[in-house]
């Protein structure tokens, strides 16, 4: 005898449910959390020490987690800002997931906590699945990258409200198309903010800032799923 | 392969909700537009389940097709792809399925 069980459960149900309660701690915090998102290489890690180094100087409290699949090159490299900075080492995981960012967090209070950057694994695709529990999903993509990235990769691009592009001070060298890469923007995601910012010039490391601390702790990232 | 992560999810939801229950087939229901690789799920599928009581059961996936609306036109078209584009040329379209990511049913012993 064989007997059929409904079941009706989300196929992302246990991140889903973990980040939702992520999101409620974050929100009785009052902390704003943004999840970086970008191809290897595109230069988060040095866009986000030049950000949080700002921070530092208006005298916010900021905190970065910083996944990667092998070493802790990214958390020495952040910690030099001055912010608090934990490496989540994958191993072999090509994203994060909600109970990584749960067991990172332990020890630190987020009270005292303005602003928490978590830099995902290096990767267009996986991420996009797995709710962190963020206020703002940011997508990444440097002038050295092929301008049409996002209509190749739309589903970061739909779902990140903030597209920054990095190395701005290379775009004459690699004959950047601003127009069609910002078109290329648009395509995906016709009301996304774009910022231009270089992390060797300093370009724009300030509006990336005010663009992070403008989005209210509370607001919910647009879930993949429709129920 | 975030594939194997949501197929590793399947299989710990479905032995959480029915503990020792021995499972003969799964169903799911995964979106044409969901992003999700349903190859890659049959494929992971086999492994993630060895050793649990999953093991061997069959695996039945539904693909709904994407259905969408444009908020331009408000003309409503197929889509196949991740990127819904209206054929009047705008891409601010409204999914009204497709996106589908669910554990339908168990067929338990």
């Amino acid at each position: 005898m064989t007997r059929v069980v409904e079941l009706q459960r989300g196929l992302l149900e246990k991140n889903d449910d973990l980040a939702s309660g992520l999101r409620a701690r974050y929100q009785r915090a009052g902390v704003r959390v943004a999840n970086w998102v970008s191809a290897p290489g595109t230069g988060k890690t040095a866009l986000l020490e030049a950000m949080l180094t700002a921070a530092a100087a208006r005298g916010l409290s900021a905190a970065a987690l910083v996944g990667d699949c092998a070493t802790d090159n990214d958390a020495r490299r952040l910690a030099r800002s001055g912010a608090l900075v934990r490496q989540i080492v994958t191993e072999s995981m090509c994203h994060l997931e909600a109970d990584m960012i749960d067991r990172h967090l332990t020890g630190w209070d987020l009270a005292e906590i303005d602003l928490l950057v978590i830099e995902n694994v290096g990767n267009l695709v996986c991420p996009t699945a797995f709710d962190l529990g963020e206020g703002q999903r940011v997508a990444l993509l440097s002038v050295t990258e092929g301008e049409d990235k996002p209509v190749k990769y739309p589903q970061l691009f739909h779902s990140s409200d903030l597209v920054v592009i990095t190395k701005s001070d290379l775009a004459a060298a690699t004959e950047w198309d601003r127009a069609a890469a910002h078109a290329a923007i648009r395509a995906v995601h016709p009301s996304a903010v774009i910022v231009e910012t270089s992390a060797r010039s300093g370009a724009g490391v300030e509006d990336l800032l005010d663009l992070h601390l403008a989005v209210p702790a509370t607001q919910p990232v647009p879930s993949q799923e429709a129920t | 392969m975030h594939e194997l992560a949501i197929t590793q999810g399947v299989v710990e939801t479905i032995t959480e909700r029915l503990p020792g229950a021995r499972v003969r087939a799964v169903r799911l229901e995964i979106g044409a537009l969901s992003g999700v690789v349903t190859d890659s799920v049959r494929f992971c599928f086999d492994l993630v389940t060895e050793g649990t009581n999953l093991a061997g059961a069959s695996l039945d996936i539904d693909e709904p097709p994407g259905r969408c609306r444009c908020r331009g036109c408000g003309l409503e078209f197929s889509s196949a792809d991740a990127l819904p584009l209206c054929p009047c040329g705008s891409a601010d379209a409204e999914v009204l399925s497709g996106q589908e990511l669910r554990i339908i049913s168990v067929r338990v012993a």
